[in-house]
Parts: structure tokens; sequence; C-alpha cells
């Protein structure tokens, strides 16, 4: 009898598994949008810990040019850029945490490419950061150029463009390499500062981080002249909800379009007084814009007031108000030189 | 269970015919179909359910991505591997560096744990202290922050390679791993593996030959050392009778790195020393119940006899120990084998390292956790299976009926 009894409970287990799973089927039909605002916060994949980007500052303030995005959206839906609940990723997490909904969007400078807008199941809706591949060196190993790399040892994070990108480098270049893929940012950044690695390779960016927060002296090391590949950064979020895909891209257009118009979040109460009806209608003074998302007419307003404007967040994140001290590049306005360019907000 | 209708009660003592559904051994039956037919029904619904929710994510699905190219390098292999093969091939790479720091740290483990096991008994003070502190302080201190230990120790404290220690001529030591002399291959060394295998098949006939020999008449050979010279002594010889080549490929530093020889990988080494240092205490453990299991009148007895302390260990207590010893070991093994899977957190490229990869590269999650949870499966089973093998083969003749 202690049989039947053990597969009645089996069965009956079994039950519970069925009525646990069965949610699982239904749970892509509420909008996203709808799940966010009934939370009352967004769910924001960032970075562990990457100065600039993506990292908490010494009150535990999370602080970065992408942490800025997840705020513009939190600003967008609740008018609050505080509303946010941070998930630190590995660069391997990241992707599983979009596909499976764990995240509502991911602003963890993500290389966009073919195969995670498509294969992976992402969307990505803009770029926040163009960036480039490159590799440092310690100045001791008398290193120019990348060329010189042959038989070198290469730290590199696992999981990322950067590992694919530096076995093509090497492999084109007929280059001997000896990779030390480590999943861990952090591990990775101490192998190479420890001397496990000759070169480490990531964004040219990154690099620029870990020179400036994570090396004992950083005018021990250079970063080589090569860029080795384009690196266009931006946020992500699941495929299948047009409406929250709308309103992640036009929150990071917002801030683009508004540094062009010269808004900040100094002077934009001022400007809902502007006469300028391109400046009316983007803040809401005019025109039923944030309807059409399903936001507040004035979310622009408070993506500008709470955050700033794009040209605001890099300066203070990656800029020159920053350690890292990195010029704006690629990454100016596209009347400055730059690609960085807003779509018409009308 | 009543499987013949002559031992259901009901029938026996009514002699009425009982309804089909009252009838236990039909109801037996009816219930286990059901189970089985749920469970089936369960595990259908949540592939199906997996499948469908990838389809409507528009995430790729099944097996395809296998035979593509993966385009990434991995640090070491025991086979040729390029970025221009495939992710199977990635895979079959991080599998035999996963089996190859499993075997190597099971041995390892295994010495060390008896060697602590056996110290921990020792009426030397000191000796009995040491093991103890070792055993105590290793074992409650989780795996992972000693792996992170041995890493950062290794390439922290070790200098670069143009600083490298050379203790010996041509071996170096330096962050960049342990560089040793390699011999430069040649057919004599076919001939040596060859004279290798059929050395370890005359110790086992020579070791089966003495046990009988000695059930039979009580003469005592040293079957051991005998084994142990025919093992290393037929290679040697096949070595000398081929005139004893000797070239040998020296690492030399040469650009950044050092060429030739052979390298022991600093990550390969911090992996291997946290393991077996960790399970080692377990085993050491293991084998110190083992030998208190036996009861200490039987090494009495047996020095009555006349017999060498040596041969008390190894014909009274030892066969006794190892059947005790034996089932929490294979357990050890086994944990050994899992948690080389933390290869991941100081970049040894094991299965789970590599697996990982290619997940994050193909976006292909489901199948590739698929992969690695079946793998691991089919290497603790395998391991399981062989320790119980053996278990058996050790257990007392007759005890179990």
């Amino acid at each position: 009898m202690t049989v039947k009894v053990a597969f009645q409970s089996v069965a009956a287990m079994a039950l519970v598994a069925l009525a646990v799973a069965v949610p699982m089927g239904t749970a892509l039909a509420g909008p996203t949008l709808d799940a966010v605002k009934a939370r009352g916060e967004v769910v924001c994949g960032v970075h562990t810990s990457l100065y600039g980007f993506g990292a908490p500052d010494d009150k535990g303030v999370w602080r970065g040019i992408d942490v800025d995005v997840c705020r513009a959206v939190a600003a967008a839906v609740f008018g609050d850029d505080k509303k946010v609940k941070y998930v630190p990723l590995s660069a391997q997490a990241r992707l599983t945490a979009v596909q499976s909904g764990e995240v509502d969007l991911l602003s963890r400078n993500t290389t966009w490419t073919l195969t995670r807008d498509t294969a992976n199941g992402l969307n990505f809706t803009g770029i926040n950061y163009f960036d480039g591949q490159g590799f440092m060196v310690s100045k001791k190993l008398g290193v120019k150029s990348a060329k010189e790399l042959s038989g070198a040892t290469v730290c590199v994070q696992t999981g990322t463009t950067t590992e694919l990108n530096l076995a093509d480098y090497f492999r084109a270049n007929k280059m001997e390499l000896k990779p030390v893929t480590i999943e861990k940012y952090e591990e990775v950044t101490g192998a190479f500062v420890a001397g496990r690695c000759d070169a480490i390779t990531s964004d040219a960016s990154q690099l620029a981080a870990i020179r400036a927060n994570d090396t004992p002296n950083p005018a021990d090391f250079v970063i080589l002249p090569e860029m080795i590949s384009k690196e266009p950064l931006g946020p992500s979020v699941r495929q299948g909800d047009d409406q929250w895909f709308d309103i992640v891209k036009w929150a990071l257009f917002a801030m683009i379009e508004a540094e062009e118009r010269g808004l900040t979040s100094a002077n934009v109460e001022a400007a809902l007084k502007s006469p300028d009806p391109n400046v009316q209608r983007m803040l809401g003074v005019t025109g039923d814009l944030g309807k059409g998302m399903g936001l507040d007419n004035k979310w622009a307003y408070n993506i500008i007031r709470t955050v700033g404007n794009y040209g605001e967040s890099f300066e203070r994140n990656v800029g020159m108000g920053s350690k890292l001290q990195l010029a704006r590049g690629l990454n100016a306005q596209w009347n400055d030189g730059g690609l960085m360019y807003s779509p018409p907000i009308r | 269970m009543p499987m013949t209708p002559a031992s259901s009660p009901h029938r026996a003592v009514s002699g009425t015919h009982v309804a089909w559904w009252n009838d236990r051994r039909i109801r037996g039956v009816l219930y286990q179909v059901l189970v089985v037919v749920g469970v089936l029904a369960l595990v259908a619904y949540l592939i199906d359910n997996t499948l469908t929710n990838l389809a409507h994510r528009n995430i790729a699905t099944g097996f395809g991505f296998l035979g593509r190219e993966a385009g990434f390098g991995v640090s070491e292999s025991v086979i040729p591997y390029s970025p221009a093969d495939t992710y199977l091939a990635v895979l079959v790479v991080g599998l035999l560096n996963t089996l190859k720091v499993s075997v190597i740290g099971i041995v390892l483990a295994t010495v060390i744990g008896t060697l602590f096991g056996v110290a921990r008994l020792s009426r030397n003070w000191l000796v009995a202290r040491f093991a103890t502190i070792y055993v105590e302080t290793l074992r409650n201190i989780p795996v992972l922050l000693q792996l992170f230990f041995w890493y950062s120790l290794i390439t922290e404290a070790l200098p670069g390679p143009r600083q490298a220690l050379n203790p010996l001529p041509g071996i170096f030591v330096s962050s960049r791993g342990l560089k040793l002399p390699e011999p430069v291959w040649q057919t004599t060394h076919l001939w040596m593996g060859v004279a290798f295998l059929a050395g370890i098949v005359g110790a086992w006939a020579l070791g089966r030959w003495a046990r009988l020999r000695r059930e039979r008449t009580g003469a005592l050979f040293p079957s051991l050392q005998a084994g142990a010279a025919l093992i290393v002594g037929l290679p040697v010889i096949v070595w000398l009778l081929s005139g004893a080549p000797t070239e040998m490929s020296v690492p030399e530093l040469r650009g950044f790195n050092f060429t030739g020889g052979v390298t022991v990988t600093p990550e390969f080494t911090a992996l291997l020393i946290g393991l077996v240092l960790y399970t080692g205490t377990f085993i050491a453990e293991i084998v110190r119940g083992g030998i208190l299991a036996v009861a200490h009148g039987q090494t009495e007895a047996g020095l009555a006899l006349g017999l060498s302390r040596g041969q008390v260990l190894r014909l009274i207590v030892l066969p006794q120990a190892l059947r005790v010893i034996i089932p929490p070991l294979t357990s050890q093994y086994l944990n050994l084998t899992k948690n080389s899977s933390l290869a991941v957190a100081i970049g040894f490229p094991d299965l789970v390292s590599t697996a990982n990869t290619a997940i994050n590269q193909t976006g292909q999650a489901v199948e590739g956790i698929a992969v690695i949870m079946a793998v691991y499966l089919t290497v603790s089973l395998s391991i399981a299976g062989f320790m119980n093998w053996y278990n058996q083969r050790i257990a007392l003749k007759g005890a179990r009926g």
C-alpha cells in the first residue's frame, strides 16, 4: 500500500506543478506599461559596476549614462525618475534577463547587433553611446599598435561581442591569440591589473573607465590607437510589445532632442512659456504627443526636469565633469559633427 | 504487491466476484497508468509551452547552432581548436577540460584525503592537530571563495613572464603559469604507451595470481612492488631499447610569452588546488570514519597472529574499512566533478564556461542549458555506476543473501 500512497502523492505534486505552470502561457498577454504602472516602478537591467555607465556611487545611488535612460523612462511613465528598480546583470545574464521578462528594459552598454535584434528576441530602441573596441596595455610592454600583439595573452569578458571581434581581428591579421575569458567584469579587470594578461580588450569607453578607476596608477597604462569594431551601445526591450518599445525609444530621443533645442534641467521650467511651437509640443503645453504612447503629455518635460538632456547626462557621467574625461566625438549632436540625431518630436 | 489472483484476499475469502473497480490489482495498475500519463502530459505541456513562448518572442530554437562556426577563442584545449571550428567542437573542448580537471582532481583528492584522514588518527600530537586544522578550516569555507583566493594568489604573487622564476633548467614559473619542457613527439612514445598498458594488464594478472595462490597455500608474494615495477619498468625498457631519445621542446621567452614546452595555466592550477583541497577535507573525514569503523580488536587479533602492522592494515583493516568508505566517497567524487563548473568564475574554459559563451552568442539558453545538464548527468551517472560496481566487488560475499 505504501507504493500506492507514494504514487498518489506524486500525482498530487504533478497537479500542483501544473497549476503553477499554467500562468506561464498567459503571462505574455498584459502590455508592459500596465505591468509597470501596477508595480509602481520600472525594472531596469544595468551593469554591475561600470563607472560612467552604470554603477552605484559612494552613497549607493545608481549613476551613469545607461542609468539615466532607466531614469528617463521612469520619469516619462511616473513623472518621477526615482521609481526604478535596478537589477545589476553580468554580460552573460543580460540577454536572458530581457528574454524572460525579468527586466522591463536593458540599459547596460549592450552592442546592437543583427542577431541580438532578431534571433535573440530583443528590440533595440536606439543608441545612447557610439563606441568602438580597443586594446589597453601596460606602458612597460612598449607596444605602440594592436598589430604588434601577436602571441599576446588578452583578457576579455565572456558573453560579449568583444570576444567575437577579438577572435576575428587576430584571425584576419594572422596573429596568434591567447585569450583569457572570465565572466565577471571585476574579475577580468583584476586579472589584467595583476598582470595575468598582456592586454585587455573592451569598448574604448570601458577601457577608459578601467584605467581611471581600477588601475593603481592610470598613467602606467595606454589605450592603443586601433579601433577594431563598431560598437553602437543602446537600450533594448523584449519583442512583442510595440507600445513599450515606443516609450523607451522616445524617452532617449527626448533627451537628444532636448539638447538640440537647448532645453536643460535648469531652463525647462522657464521654457514652458516659450513661444516656439516645437518646444510647446514637446513639453506638452500644446498637443497630445504623450497620449499616443499611453503616457502623460508632460512626459518629455518630466524627463528633462529630472534627468536633463543628453549632453548634461554625457558630461556628468563620462565627459569632462567625470573621471573618464571622454570627448563627445561621435556622440556629439549631428549638427556638431557627431551622430546623435533625434527624429522630429511632433 | 499482490500480483496473482490467488493472492488476492477478497477473492479467496468471499468466493464471490468483486466488481472490477474494487479489485486491488486492477486499481493498482490503473493508478500507475494514470500517474504515468499525468507526468507525460505535464512534460509535454511544459515543452510545448516553452516552444510556444519562444516562438511568440521570436527567439530561435533547435540545435542547428551546433553546426555553425563558434567564432570565439578558448584559452586552453586538450584537442586542437580554432575560432573557425563549430559550436559542437567548442562544447567538446569544454567537456574534455572538465574531464581533465575532474580526473586529476579525483586522484589527487583521494591521495590528500587518505593522507590527512590517517594523519588525524595519528598518535603524534603535531601531525594530528595539523590535520584537524586543515580539515576544519578548508571544509568550512565556500569552495568558490577558495578558488578566488588561489587564483588571485597565483596571479598577484608571481612575477610577470619577463621576470619569471627559473627554479630548475627549462622550468619557468610566472603569472602566466608553469612552463615545463616537453619531449618532442616520436614513434617511440607510442610504443612506450603500449608498454605502459601492457604493464597495467601484467600487474593485474600478477595480483590475481598472487591472491589465488595466497588463498590456496597461504604463501605471500610482494605483488604491489612487482606490479609497480612492471608498470614503470616496461616503458623504460622500451625507451632504452629504442636508443633513449632525449630531444626536448624547452620553453623560451619570445615576444610576450614563452613558446615551446607545455603550459599549466594559472586558471587550471587554481581550480585544481581549490577543488582538491576542498574535497580532500571531506574524503579525510570519510577515511577516518571508515578506519574507526573497524573494531580495534581485529587489529589486535591480527598482531597476535603474528602479522606485521602493514599486513594488518592491508589484509584486515582496509578491506573492511573500504566497505564503509566507498559509498560516501562516490558522493565526493560526484561533488568534485560538479564543483568543477565553478571554473567559469576564474576563467578556466570548462563545459559550463564554453556552453555559457555559446548560449550568449546564440541566445539559445534553453538548448544550451539542456546540453550542460545532459552532459553532467551522463558523467555523474558514469562515475556513480563505476563506483557502485566497485562497491559490489569489495562487499562481503554472502552478506546480502
